[in-house]
């Protein structure tokens, strides 16, 4: 782990000031430093340009804003800085589908 | 800038020669005479079905007469549904070079392959015209979205907004669609709308997307689209409105309408009545066939995962939003948009950049994927109603 790295202000962007999350806008890598809602937080994981880290701990059932709108609500706990996806959030209008849950749709 | 004057009024950009087979019987022969015609502005259009569809034979009708279309072949086996001498009629009366080959009457495949080959180079002579000069706003520029993941609505959507803010600006008709893809901002979307009365048309069109997707189990949303990042079709509905830019919304179009005027169009590509050909719009060419049978000139792609297509008929400009996607495919692309989430290129600069380019293209010069032979076209059925005198406030009516 790289402690000693200054944090990363640069790899993310938060995009609306109600946000409760951030965009990750250039790769995180394993061992990077991020500061996220006032707290240096570092990265266990590799983390892809276009994804959501948590601004803040949340509760399940939280609705989560991304350009200060509403895209869903949270299906579990989320601690800062942790991914924002499909594991944990989820449509208020349409389920969404990956490739192995397709057979699950009714068409 | 300088168009193609057509009878209408309209003037086009290109001056294709469409070769267009009325059902899939007759494809084969009708991309042979494409493919010997070796001519990038000899392209292939058509429709699939033998069973009839009003739909479809309006959007041939538009397409065909479409601005930057200059003469028609059409390519029909003969015992389809499809209203081949209507069709015909209806390309005469605008006043271009037309002609039919039926195969069961030109003596099969090698026959007809050979007639449409001379057919084409004749239409292609006689469709040659001089230009005229053409202002910015008599451009129709369309926009869509295709693999979009996390970056999309950071960066290549609100660049293409602040193109489309200045183009309106400038008085050109801009469209954006799909309102399977705007679950989430109705609300926000019939604000922007020049009537209350259009504004409530808007949030009907939303929602009766909502219900279609909803009762065929999938939302606007592929499985690339989680994979860049995006979680839930309304997220991935905050992005693809970014492309919107900010202009008061005029009008909410039907396949095939065409805006009256300068502004900024929604296009309701969801059909109306109970669920019946299956999705609305099977993969994004179909989308981009009704945004030019509305008359788009030119079509602004966004993308984040790396869609390569382009189309018949108008060019497709390609803008892609993610930096790490823009290096491995930038021989598929036309804006670099990614270099905003970079710091190289602030969103002003890319929607300049964007701007411009609408301009060289439509003054001739070819996009990525022209270059590169993309001619992508798609048309199934359809149904839909014609749109409610709500939907444009300030058309004038006969």
């Amino acid at each position: 782990m790289t402690l000693n790295n200054q944090p990363l202000a640069d790899k993310i962007i938060l995009l609306h000031p109600d946000d409760n999350v951030v965009i990750v806008k250039r790769e995180i890598l394993e061992g990077d430093v991020i500061e996220v809602g006032g707290r240096a937080i570092v990265m266990t994981k590799m983390v892809s340009t276009g994804y959501k880290l948590a601004r803040k701990d949340l509760s399940s059932g939280t609705r989560i804003l991304k350009h200060g709108a509403p895209i869903g609500s949270l299906t579990d706990k989320v601690t800062i800085g942790e991914i924002v996806h499909s594991h944990n959030l989820q449509s208020d209008y349409i389920k969404t589908h990956d490739r192995d849950t397709i057979d699950e749709g009714h068409v | 800038m300088r168009g193609y004057p057509r009878q209408d009024g309209r003037k086009g950009i290109r001056n294709v020669t469409l070769v267009a087979y009325l059902v899939e019987c007759a494809h084969h022969v009708a991309r042979a005479i494409v493919t010997n015609a070796n001519d990038t502005d000899v392209q292939l259009i058509g429709f699939p079905g033998c069973f009839p569809n009003k739909y479809a034979f309006n959007m041939m009708q538009s397409l065909c007469t479409h601005p930057n279309v200059g003469s028609v072949l059409l390519v029909s086996l003969g015992c389809e549904s499809f209203h081949r001498s209507a069709l015909k009629r209806h390309i005469e009366e605008s006043g271009r070079p037309v002609d039919m080959l039926v195969i069961q009457e030109a003596g099969g495949t090698r026959s007809s392959i050979e007639t449409g080959v001379e057919a084409v180079r004749h239409l292609r002579e006689a469709s040659a015209i001089d230009t005229v000069p053409m202002d910015i706003s008599e451009l129709v520029v369309a926009t869509i979205c295709g693999g979009s993941d996390g970056t999309s609505g950071i960066t290549a959507n609100p660049a293409v907004g602040r193109a489309f803010d200045q183009l309106v600006e400038q008085g050109a008709a801009c469209l954006f669609e799909e309102t399977g893809e705007l679950i989430g901002c109705e609300v926000i979307m019939a604000d922007r709308a020049v009537t209350p009365e259009l504004g409530q048309e808007i949030v009907a069109a939303v929602d009766k997307a909502e219900r279609y997707y909803s009762i065929l189990g999938f939302g606007s949303f592929a499985p690339g689209n989680a994979e860049g990042g995006l979680t839930t079709i309304e997220e991935k509905s905050m992005g693809a409105y970014a492309k919107s830019g900010s202009s008061p919304i005029s009008g909410l179009l039907k396949p095939g309408d065409h805006p009256p005027s300068g502004g900024l169009y929604l296009l309701d590509v969801v059909p109306d009545g109970e669920p019946r050909f299956g999705f609305p719009n099977i993969s994004d060419n179909a989308e981009i066939v009704e945004l030019m049978a509305c008359g788009a000139h030119v079509t602004l792609f966004t993308t984040g995962r790396g869609s390569i297509v382009g189309s018949a008929i108008s060019p497709v400009i390609k803008i892609c939003a993610n930096p790490d996607t823009y290096r491995k495919l930038s021989g598929d692309m036309d804006v670099d948009a990614g270099a905003i989430l970079e710091g190289r290129a602030t969103l002003d600069e890319v929607g300049a950049e964007i701007f411009e380019l609408v301009k060289s293209v439509a003054g001739g010069k070819r996009t990525a994927s022209e270059e590169l032979g993309h001619q992508e076209f798609i048309l199934t059925y359809k149904q839909f109603e014609p749109a409610g005198p709500a939907c444009l406030p300030r058309a004038v009516r006969a």
